[in-house]
């Protein structure tokens, strides 16, 4: 918790419980304590709270009307879809309302012909393709959580995936969305209307600027061809330079992902994916399109894998799926040669890889800390596994020391502190590190044009304290909040 | 008298300033000045000063569509960016270039051309970087690459208090923090002053055809969902119908390697013939000239011309194309724009009164979903029609100009 936050107003609770019990259905209002402790986390489980209620509602209008009871009742809300988000964005208010969507799971509307899908906010990402994949569609963006996370998640979070150096990311995959905001309306955002992108503003928000209801995304065709191909290094030097060398030849892959030893290690032991050995990195590019675009990248990318001391092709389905095997369980993997671990998420410009790179071998060295890289190299996105024992006296804060110095690097390099993991409460405190004062107050001004009672998802993304009350309009002078002392983690 | 004190201390900020005059008019509405700052902090100085002394102020790229929109309440003090006009960086290996706002997206193009590299929108001729991002230019390649917004990582913008805000960054992959540069494009300087924009960039393709046919208004549709879901993976598809009544050109372009064969891929479905060069009416509006002949695969035409009295586009789900052919015909409307990606623009052969075009718009926005009217010189035709999110939009207005001097009453709702 820091400076802000709501002082805990459980009490405030009781009659605020009293009234979702009229306005719900029965089993869709949680009190009973060892099923609110199901939700006291999302996948960065070392933050925890339990939830004061935790609510299932199964319409928009159900969302909606907790929301209004929230305000009536001056209470924070949090959403939650499934999860999995990495950056405690999800993590409950003992004093609050966790709003779940986990009763909203209808694909409401597929229409090919517009490539347009219209579903619920805790429909799963892959559940989409699911519902296309035999017509020769899919949905782009997918994060390797994909069989789980929900869209509602994925729209919060702008979430990305291996395909989104070609493909881009959730917001530009996002028609419209239906959601209702901190005061409880039900607002549509649709890119055909005309006026200000409300909704670019509102995906990536973190569930701070309201929750979404119900969400337009754009179907992708299926690409004629897909060439999978696994490239195995020496060293993770001669990997870089093929992924330098593969951008400059004008070629943009579906993917390009980069995975050094020491997470080769752990994909072996945990999925035996059977990687080329003694690999000091593997690379794994994509290519897709037209077959006949694909072939001609195809004979350029073995000319520039060159160095590779064994190249892999995948030939099918099964054999893609091979090659992704160890890349997607990578995360994972981990924990079967390291008990504790921290996954990390930063960008920096492709170029400063090997810089970076070089400068996390040395602070693991400096602080007897071990990092497993895996990257989406291909758009700089690092996501270094920070490996320690958590039985060890002081490994825990020294992992800390060197995946926040990670993020230092990434900031120090032009580059950002998350790429696709979001801020959440973990990383509220970096904020101010790439970001100036001025920066994070104009953002506050959006927070404060949909959300001026700060009650949806407080404490999260920004460090600054809830201030629209204080600062009507436009400041003048210094920061009011810093003249009074307040405001010192700025 | 306040407007000796407010000249005085425009001029005390150092910044280039000098009277304005009738061809510097904003729709219409005289400024008073005209300045002309060079770097981000002397536009920070004129918007503090523009606070203090509360003048309203609008923002000037190419001054090519200055004119759309509607004429601003008030304006005291044009703020022309061509001044800022530098390529700050352009990191090629990085597939990112940060230029100032005043930059030119011919500039732009040309100097990113050099290294094999290009920003994938299609600019208007003379319009700026800041022009294009404020009024959210969509052109035919839209469909494959997406919009200004889909293309821009890190912005800069100068709010109306003089603050300097930055979001983004100048890597693509990036979720730290609210988008304000989605905030800030399209928002026809209404929210502040865009200084500064970062953008992702492709690689040039290596090659380009175009399939050009021509085809009744019946087919259309049809043809633009085979064209539109064809895995030889078309970057636009076009239409062009310059007679209300006659026959539609679709032309649809692909880029990359092995072109040659996917255009011919494209012809197995649409029939018609493969070109190495576009049509020359490709990525003009309706109201252009098109120019003289055809340039070579991807320059843009020389011979701009100013767009014409009145414009209106209309977005709709493609598959209702046959409902806006309908309309535009009986409207008496030329037209030309995406079938796929359901952006269109209409322009009325010859004159129109305030009547016709008033009932012309109303019969659109029965038949299709989005109408909004960029370029008129009548009061009458409501320009934007209904916005859901109206009432968010103008509490955002609020937060970011609560002075109300960043281009007044020019965009949706009168923000
Ligand atoms: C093994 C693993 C792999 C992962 N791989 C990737 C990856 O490749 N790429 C990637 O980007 N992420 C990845 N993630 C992170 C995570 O899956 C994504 O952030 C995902 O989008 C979260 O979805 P969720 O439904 O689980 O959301 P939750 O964790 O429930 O919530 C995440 C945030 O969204 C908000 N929220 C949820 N629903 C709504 C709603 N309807 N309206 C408004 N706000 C809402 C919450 O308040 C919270 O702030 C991975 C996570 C795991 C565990
Ligand atoms: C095929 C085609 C399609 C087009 N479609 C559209 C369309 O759908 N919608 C549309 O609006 N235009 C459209 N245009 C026109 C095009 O957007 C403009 O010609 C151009 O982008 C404006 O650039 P400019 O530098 O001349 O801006 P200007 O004409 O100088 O300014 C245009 C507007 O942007 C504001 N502005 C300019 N610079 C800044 C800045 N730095 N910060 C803040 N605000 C600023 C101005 O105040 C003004 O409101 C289209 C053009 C073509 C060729």
């Amino acid at each position: 918790m820091h400076a802000g936050d709501a002082p805990p107003a459980t009490a405030a609770l009781d009659p605020l419980t009293a009234a979702l019990r009229s306005s719900l259905p029965a089993d869709s209002v949680i009190t009973d304590p060892v099923r609110l402790r199901t939700y006291e986390c999302d996948g960065l489980t070392y933050h925890r709270a339990t939830p004061g209620v935790v609510v299932l509602p199964e319409t928009a209008e159900q969302v909606a009307r907790v929301v209004r009871l929230c305000n009536e009742f001056a209470v924070p809300f949090v959403a939650r879809g499934s999860g999995t988000g990495l950056s405690g964005g999800a993590l409950p208010r003992e004093d609050g309302v966790l709003i779940v969507t986990s009763k909203m799971r209808r694909v409401l509307e597929i229409d090919l012909p517009n490539h347009r899908a219209v579903v619920e906010p805790g429909v799963t990402n892959l559940a989409i393709t699911e519902a296309v994949r035999e017509q020769g569609y899919y949905y782009a963006p997918d994060p390797s959580s994909q069989q789980i996370c929900s869209i509602g998640g994925n729209v919060a979070e702008n979430s990305g995936g291996a395909h989104c150096l070609k493909y881009g990311f959730t917001v530009n995959h996002v028609e419209a969305c239906e959601i209702v905001t901190p005061d409880g309306d039900l607002v549509t955002l649709d890119r055909m209307d005309p006026g200000y992108d409300l909704l670019g503003a509102f995906v990536g928000s973190e569930g701070t600027l309201g929750i979404a209801t119900r969400i337009t995304v754009r179907l992708s065709r299926a690409p004629e061809s897909v060439t999978t191909v696994l490239a195995a290094f020496e060293s993770i030097e001669q990997g870089g330079t093929a992924v330098s060398a593969i951008i400059a030849a004008g070629i943009v892959p579906a993917a390009i992902e980069m995975m050094d030893a020491l997470s080769i290690e752990a994909a072996e032991a945990a999925v035996a994916c059977s990687y080329p050995e003694g690999a000091g990195a593997v690379l794994i590019v994509e290519l897709d399109g037209p077959a006949a675009e694909v072939a001609r990248q195809f004979d350029r990318l073995k000319e520039i894998c060159s160095g590779a001391f064994e190249l892999r092709v995948a030939a099918d389905p099964a054999e893609r799926a091979a090659i992704w095997k160890g890349r997607k369980s990578a995360f994972a993997a981990v924990g079967r040669i390291s008990p504790a671990y921290i996954v990390q998420d930063g960008v920096v410009p492709r170029t400063a890889l090997p810089e970076v790179l070089a400068a996390i071998d040395r602070l693991s060295a400096e602080h007897r800390i071990r990092v497993a890289n895996v990257f989406h190299a291909g758009d700089g996105n690092l996501h270094p596994l920070v490996l320690f024992d958590d039985g060890e006296p002081g490994a825990g804060e020294r992992a800390e020391v060197v995946s926040g110095a990670i993020l230092d690097l990434c900031v120090e390099h032009g580059g950002s502190i998350t790429g696709e993991h979001g801020v959440g409460v973990d990383k509220v405190r970096y904020m101010p590190r790439m970001f100036s004062e001025a920066d994070l107050d104009t953002m506050q001004l959006v927070r404060c044009a949909f959300d001026p009672r700060g009650l949806s998802n407080p404490g999260k993304v920004f460090p600054t304290p809830r201030l629209c009350g204080e600062v009507p309009g436009v400041r003048k002078g210094a920061h009011p909040l810093v003249e009074s002392g307040k405001a010192e983690q700025f | 008298m306040s407007q000796l004190k407010s000249r005085e201390s425009l001029d005390k900020t150092g910044v280039t300033i000098r009277d304005a005059d009738e061809g510097d008019a904003v729709a219409g509405v005289v400024p008073r000045w005209v300045t002309l700052p060079e770097t981000v902090e002397e536009i920070s100085a004129v918007l503090r000063v523009c606070a203090e002394q509360d003048l309203a102020l609008a923002p000037v790229g190419g001054g090519t569509k200055l004119h759309w929109g509607r004429p601003p309440e008030r304006c005291d003090v044009l703020l022309d960016l061509c001044c800022l006009n530098e390529i700050l960086e352009h990191a090629s290996g990085d597939l990112v270039v940060r230029a100032q706002a005043g930059v030119t997206m011919d500039a732009l193009t040309a100097a990113l051309a050099a290294e094999g590299q290009e920003l994938a929108l299609d600019a208007a001729p003379g319009a700026t970087v800041g022009g294009t991002l404020a009024t959210a230019t969509a052109g035919p390649r839209s469909f494959r690459y997406g919009t200004p917004r889909d293309l821009l990582i890190g912005i800069t913008v100068v709010l109306a208090d003089g603050t300097i805000a930055r979001s983004g960054g100048k890597v693509v992959k990036n979720v730290a923090g609210y988008d304000l540069g989605k905030l800030f494009t399209g928002s026809y300087g209404t929210l502040g002053v865009i200084a500064e924009a970062t953008f992702r960039l492709h690689p040039l393709p290596a090659d380009r055809r175009w399939l050009v046919t021509r085809v009744a208004p019946e087919r259309v549709r049809e043809l633009a969902v085979a064209l539109a879901a064809s895995q030889a993976e078309p970057s636009a598809v076009e239409i062009d119908r310059p007679d209300p009544g006659g026959p539609v050109t679709v032309a649809a372009l692909v880029e990359g390697s092995a072109a040659d064969l996917r255009a011919l891929a494209l012809r197995e479905v649409a029939g018609g013939e493969v070109a190495p060069g576009p049509p020359p009416w490709w990525g003009l509006l309706p109201d252009d000239e098109p120019p003289h002949g055809t340039g070579p695969a991807g320059e843009t035409p020389d011979a701009a011309r100013p767009a014409g009295e009145v414009l209106v586009e209309v977005r709709f789900p493609p598959n209702a194309l046959n409902g806006v052919l309908d309309a535009a015909r009986d409207a008496g409307f030329r037209l030309r724009g995406s079938p796929v990606s359901g952006r269109l623009h209409l322009a009325p052969v010859g004159e129109v009164t305030e009547e016709a075009l008033a009932a012309a718009v109303a019969g659109l926005r029965e038949r299709v979903a989005v109408v909004t009217v960029p370029a008129s010189p009548y009061e009458r035709v409501e320009r934007w029609g209904p916005v859901g999110a109206l009432p968010l939009m103008r509490r955002v207005k609020e937060r970011f100009d609560p002075g109300r001097r960043m281009s007044p009453g020019r965009f949706v709702g009168g923000i």
